[in-house]
């Protein structure tokens, strides 16, 4: 089984804090930790254990630029066969739509039996994998925490729904998959590894090689745009503790005793 | 201007879904003048049930029967949506795993704009919606301009709209027959299977000790088991803690985990996301413990302390203890 992973490089979450710029547009970049979207790493552990199972070659790909090497040679080390970029100016300003426009282009040039996404990334849209599908014309589920190979046609899945049930579901191939963090426990990835596949090229595709029309793609596209950023204002924010550490214990310890709490 | 507004609504056993009323809300805010409808789809009475229900908060609804809809699947509802949607509608869903599955394809079918998660309605030029989304775990909000002029698909946020008591009035139920393809679907349901127990049931503690990513490595969990032990209370966790097999499933809070009441809730180096927030019911007491002032848990706790809960917790521990050891047992007066 062909499998493509589309990742994604994204500010670390855990490991940074975040400040507006100055213009309010975006937050600020400089010396900020870079990681792959969490569950885009997930997916791409799935699908190498898919192919350990059945045979076949897992595939990475991220709409980006050369810094985004990094997270793709990354996935390498930990066991993709191929990683490509898709990297033009003329994507610049894509709405989810648009990325999910070049990477349809992409699966159109090669033959993929399963396509996997993370379940959302850094934007928070949670809409690339569906929109993929949808303009392949392929099958689609979100929120996937288990994959079953039944045949080379059908899968058998389980989605995530509330309170941690499960919605079991067939789905024919080639289908599009959007996989949600915890379906299994990704490999370690040491610097070694990542050593190893350093020098490895990574073939890269314009809009004019993978035959993207303007229409598509870029902000002139885009029928979503984010305009600026701001600092919620929250009404009910939480009265902070000061003092010594043991004088918070104390303080907090009668505060759960007053509510009830404490027996 | 915005030809016409419809909201996907869920039910259960003919009851609608509490986001019945929120994307009432929503899509009043989004354009007030828009002719707004509720879609329904499911089959016999309780189908009836959940139409009836919706007819107080719709001026019209759309009762969509068919016997594949008994159990509707976001993928059984997104084959038959396309067709049934007037050319240049908005069309709202909630952000949850059903909207989340319809929306982003259905967007494409529709050749509109999308736009997922939204928290607040800013203000609608020409055909410009201006929308509030929330991104980097909710530390930002953002504002987010959207081209309806094609329609568009809208998620909303569960929880993030106050729904007002609502005016009671008396909507127009119409029968709407669709054409359900006769290919036979890609995508095919099976069933649904329920979450385990697992080992404690969070659900019934008044005090809850909830750890997230900050607990940093399984090691560190102990920590959080004395001062629950102390507390009477039971270690509950976010959503990384149960992703890296470090806790039970049965232990996690939130939206695709458990919902919790507890009277005291300690969220120690939990960042506060929606979805973990989602299973916090009944209004507790929160008490959030992070070493980041800016984290988002700050925002709605009733109490924060900015400390590193590796080295606060003990200290917290062994208070209870110090505590607990001052208070003279009743028996022994
Ligand atoms: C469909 C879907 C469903 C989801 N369902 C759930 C759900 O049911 N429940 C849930 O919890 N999440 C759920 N999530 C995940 C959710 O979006 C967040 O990713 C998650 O809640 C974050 O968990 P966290 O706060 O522990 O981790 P993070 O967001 O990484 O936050 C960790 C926090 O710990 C702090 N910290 C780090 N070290 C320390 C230290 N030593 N001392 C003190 N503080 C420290 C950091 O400042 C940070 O604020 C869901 C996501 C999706 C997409
Ligand atoms: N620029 C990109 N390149 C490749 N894949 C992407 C890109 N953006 C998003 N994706 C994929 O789509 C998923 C959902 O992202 P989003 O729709 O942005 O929340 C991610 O987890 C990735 O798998």
């Amino acid at each position: 089984m062909n499998i493509l992973v589309c990742v994604k490089r994204v500010p670390d979450t855990t490991e940074n804090e975040f400040q507006l710029n100055s213009s309010k547009t975006d937050i600020e970049r400089e010396e900020l930790v870079y990681s792959i979207n969490e569950p885009d790493n997930y997916a791409v552990e799935e699908a190498i254990q898919i192919v350990s199972r059945v045979g076949g070659e897992v595939t990475v790909v991220t709409v980006g630029d050369d810094e985004d090497e990094e997270i793709l040679r990354r996935e390498m080390a930990m066991g993709a066969a191929h990683a490509v970029l898709l990297s033009d100016e003329r994507f610049e300003g894509s709405d989810g739509r648009g990325i999910a426009s070049v990477l349809k282009a992409f699966v159109q040039k090669n033959k993929f039996d399963l396509v996997l996404t993370g379940v959302q990334a850094d934007a928070g849209g949670a809409q690339v994998g569906g929109m993929l599908a949808a303009l392949l014309d392929y099958p689609f589920a979100s929120l996937v925490n288990a994959i079953e190979v039944i045949d080379t046609k059908k899968l058998k899945i389980c989605r995530e729904i509330e309170g941690g049930s499960r919605e079991t579901s067939e789905i024919d191939l080639p289908c599009v998959l959007s996989i949600q963090t915890g379906i299994n426990e990704p490999r370690y990835v040491g610097m070694r590894g990542i050593r190893q596949v350093a020098s490895i090229p990574i073939p890269t595709f314009d809009a004019a090689q993978l035959q993207i029309s303007d229409g598509v793609i870029g902000s002139a596209a885009a029928k979503v745009r984010r305009i600026d950023y701001f600092v919620p204002i929250s009404g009910t924010n939480a009265r902070m503790l000061t003092g010594s550490s043991e004088e918070m214990a104390e303080e907090i310890l009668e505060l759960v005793e007053a509510n009830g709490g404490l027996q | 201007m915005i030809p016409r507004i419809f909201a996907y609504v869920r039910h259960s056993n003919g009851i609608p879904d509490d986001m019945g009323v929120q994307l009432s809300v929503v899509a009043k805010k989004i354009d007030a003048s828009a002719p707004l409808t509720a879609i329904v789809t499911g089959f016999g009475p309780n189908l009836d049930r959940a139409c009836e229900a919706l007819r107080a908060i719709y001026q019209e609804v759309w009762k969509i029967p068919h016997p594949s809809f008994e159990h509707p699947t976001p993928e059984s509802v997104g084959r038959i949506l396309p067709a049934a949607l007037p050319q240049g509608s908005v069309v709202l869903l909630a952000h949850d795993h059903f909207g989340m599955d319809v929306g982003p394809g259905l967007s494409i079918k529709l050749n509109g704009a999308y736009v997922a998660d939204i928290v607040g309605v800013d203000q609608l030029q020409g055909s410009t919606l201006k929308l509030i989304c929330k991104e980097y775990g909710g530390q930002f909000n953002t504002h987010v301009a959207c081209d309806t002029s094609a329609g568009a698909v809208i998620t909303v946020r569960p929880g993030a709209f106050k729904a007002k008591e609502p005016v009671p009035f008396s909507g127009e139920i119409v029968n709407r027959v669709v054409d359900v393809p006769v290919t036979p679907s890609r995508r095919r349901y099976i069933g649904t299977i329920a979450a385990p127990a697992g080992d404690v049931d969070i659900t019934r503690f008044d005090i809850l000790v909830s750890i997230g990513r900050g607990i940093q490595k399984p090691d560190n969990i102990p920590i959080a088991e004395e001062l629950a032990k102390e507390l009477g209370a039971a270690v509950s966790c976010s959503r990384p803690v149960v992703d890296a097999k470090w806790l039970d499933k049965s232990r996690q809070v939130g939206s695709s985990g458990k919902t919790v009441k507890p009277k005291v809730y300690l969220a120690c180096g939990i960042s506060g996301q929606f979805q973990h927030l989602a299973g916090l019911k009944g209004s507790p007491f929160i008490i959030a413990i992070n070493k980041n002032r800016q984290a988002p848990i700050f925002q709605v706790a009733d109490i924060g302390v900015v400390a590193d809960i590796i080295e606060f917790l003990p200290e917290l521990t062994d208070k209870v203890r110090e505590f607990k050891a001052k208070r003279i047992p009743v028996g022994a007066r």
